[in-house]
């Protein structure tokens, strides 16, 4: 399963919240506003960088169950998920930058959803949409339904509901443009694409005989441990 | 070590050269699950002499939630919201079939309005399906997201319906055995009524755009084609079965709840081709409408629940019974056998869409590889119902 080639895949450090480029230090947020007052606009590289990758979010045109048609209908008229600029919706992995997990993953359907998140370039990102996704949801108890999908691949941002509503998926995906904007480009604090020591590819489970093999990525997927009293 | 490999096995190359002794040379092409025009998760394995198919295999089950095996071990009640995921474009047509069986079985009777209001919610689901439907044929034919458009905004509106009504814009869950959930108020029936009044203006608009349009007539008349016998063979239902110009409609044939109280024509076609099939839509819509406006102008008063059903800890006598009625993909059936416990002992759907797909191969021989795609698009199928 795991390549010993590769590096152990370390903990995720939360995304830290957006600040002043050290550089623009002494100039406050007030001042850069009284600036653009007068039409000189302050900004960084790493801002502008941020800016321009939220606003051109290419999802992966992947439905998987009735979330799908939810995903569908934010992308017609009435919702219109061209206003964030995420209304290019890609066929191929390879040109997409967010897979958006709409339904029940399957244990059979699981590898292939696995096999195409490593096939999409970095930087990606994923959203779990609607409690299937997140969980399993109702079918949870099901033997052929993997329970969660963050068992398996890293997950951004999860929208609950049975299906979430459109306006749901909007605003999960300027979550997600709020993510990205705060990414930083450089130092310790770097988003994950380009941190060396995070893996892009993750394990593609196998069909065993019960369950997949193995049933969750353990770098990934940290079983909640129940307080028992005894 | 896998129990069954030949069902299991992980998809090998998605392209792969196989040779055949009466072809030569053939191309194996894997299409799907991750497809944009196999409406889900759905995988054809195509193989292609050229560009023209003379093998295809439907590869299913990656939609395999358990369905059946999660209703056993609920009870009657529970297993509505579950019915409303079978197919997810038409969750009222569900929740009416599972109602109607559980009926059979507990020997319950519906009042005068809950059956009057399920025709309302069963039409305007057929409504919803058979706009969208279109909408997604057109995908396939290459006109890149316009038509589908112009038909969810028409599902928005009864969508709107929908979710003043019972509180979720899809996942209705909204008839209960015995009756439905809640009355709607005069307000929601008044604008439900002037939508319904309003939908043929869309029907002529749409059409005026889509029903005669070259590209459109040349990609679809003669394709795909079934004979009528060969699709009662393979039991086939619904507008893929009337489309061979097999008068078979459940409404008229079975006259479940208060359809023969509605007048109504059953549409045929003639040539059982992929066109006839999109005009089946079309027709069915303008039928439904009609159907819709008698239920506004007939709709009695009174209580919509059966005052003596018991919904909760609802235990029938031990028996069996099938509910089916003709919902917009095909004949949907439920089939229940209880032993008197709170659950079913077994608990079957007859899924339209499953078994309208078997015919798929003999429609796809000897066409391109871009008829497959309309011609899969025109059975309408969604992958919640195939693999339950």
């Amino acid at each position: 399963m795991s390549d010993p080639t590769r590096p152990e895949p370390v903990e995720r450090a939360a995304t830290p919240a957006p600040t002043p480029f050290p550089a623009a230090g002494n100039i406050s947020d007030a001042d850069r506003e009284d600036l653009r007052q007068h039409g000189i606009l302050l900004t960084s590289l790493e801002e502008l960088y941020g800016w321009g990758r939220s606003n051109s979010i290419w999802p992966l045109q992947f439905g998987l169950a009735c979330c799908a048609i939810e995903m569908i209908a934010a992308a017609t008229a009435r919702f219109d998920i061209a206003r964030f600029g995420a209304e290019i919706f890609r066929p191929s992995p390879r040109q997409a930058d967010l897979m958006i997990v709409s339904g029940t993953v399957t244990k059979k359907m699981a590898p292939l959803v696995v096999r195409l998140w490593n096939q999409m370039p970095e930087p990606k990102y994923c959203i779990a949409m609607g409690a299937c996704a997140i969980s399993g949801g109702p079918f949870k108890q099901g033997y052929n339904v993997l329970k969660g999908i963050d068992r398996l691949i890293p997950v951004d941002i999860y929208i609950p509901g049975c299906p979430p509503r459109p306006e749901a998926l909007l605003h999960g995906l300027t979550e997600l443009q709020a993510k990205i904007r705060g990414e930083r480009v450089s130092g310790p604090q770097a988003a994950r694409h380009l941190r060396a020591d995070q893996p892009s590819e993750f394990p593609i489970p196998d069909y065993g005989e019960h369950d997949l093999e193995p049933p969750s990525n353990p770098a990934l997927f940290k079983p909640p441990v129940l307080p028992r009293k005894t | 070590m896998s129990l069954f490999p030949h069902l299991t096995a992980p998809p090998g190359p998605t392209v792969r050269a196989v040779h055949d002794e009466f072809h030569g040379d053939l191309l194996e092409v894997s299409m799907g699950p991750q497809h944009p025009s196999t409406h889900g998760v759905f995988r054809m394995v195509v193989t292609l002499d050229g560009e023209q198919i003379v093998k295809l295999k439907p590869v299913f089950g990656y939609l395999h939630r358990n369905h059946e095996k999660i209703a056993e071990n609920t009870s009657y009640l529970s297993s509505m919201p579950y019915t409303d995921r079978l197919d997810y474009l038409c969750s009222m047509s569900n929740n009416w079939a599972y109602a109607l069986a559980v009926e059979k079985l507990g020997g319950l009777t519906v009042p005068d309005r809950a059956q009057y209001l399920r025709v309302i919610m069963a039409e305007l689901t057929r409504l919803v399906n058979h706009s969208c439907l279109v909408g997604f044929l057109f995908n396939d034919l290459g006109t890149s997201f316009t038509p589908l458009l112009y038909a969810f905004r028409e599902r928005e509106k009864i969508l709107d319906l929908f979710e003043s009504l019972s509180g979720s814009r899809m996942m209705c869950n909204y008839q209960r055995f015995g009756g439905c959930r809640v009355d709607p108020t005069p307000e929601w029936l008044a604008t439900a009524s002037a939508l319904v009044d309003n939908f043929p203006k869309f029907l002529d608009e749409y059409e005026t755009m889509l029903s005669g349009n070259e590209i459109m007539l040349a990609r679809t008349q003669g394709v795909g084609r079934v004979a009528a016998a060969q699709a009662i063979n393979a039991g086939i239902t619904g507008p893929g079965l009337r489309a061979c110009g097999v008068d078979y409609d459940v409404r008229k044939v079975d006259g479940y709840g208060f359809y023969p109280r509605f007048d109504f024509r059953v549409p045929l076609g003639a040539h059982g081709d992929t066109y006839d099939r999109y005009m089946m839509r079309i027709l069915e819509m303008r039928e439904s409408v009609k159907i819709l406006q008698q239920a506004f102008r007939d709709l009695p008063a009174g209580p919509v629940m059966d005052p003596k059903a018991k919904l909760r800890g609802f235990r029938p006598k031990a028996g069996e019974a099938y509910g089916r009625l003709e919902g917009p993909k095909g004949e949907l059936g439920f089939y229940l056998i209880s032993d008197g416990s709170p659950n079913p002992w077994r608990y079957r759907v007859r899924p339209p869409s499953l078994i309208n797909l078997t015919l798929l191969e003999e429609m796809c021989l000897g066409h391109t590889i871009a008829d497959a795609v309309v011609i899969l698009g025109s059975i309408d199928i969604v992958l919640g119902e195939v693999d339950r």
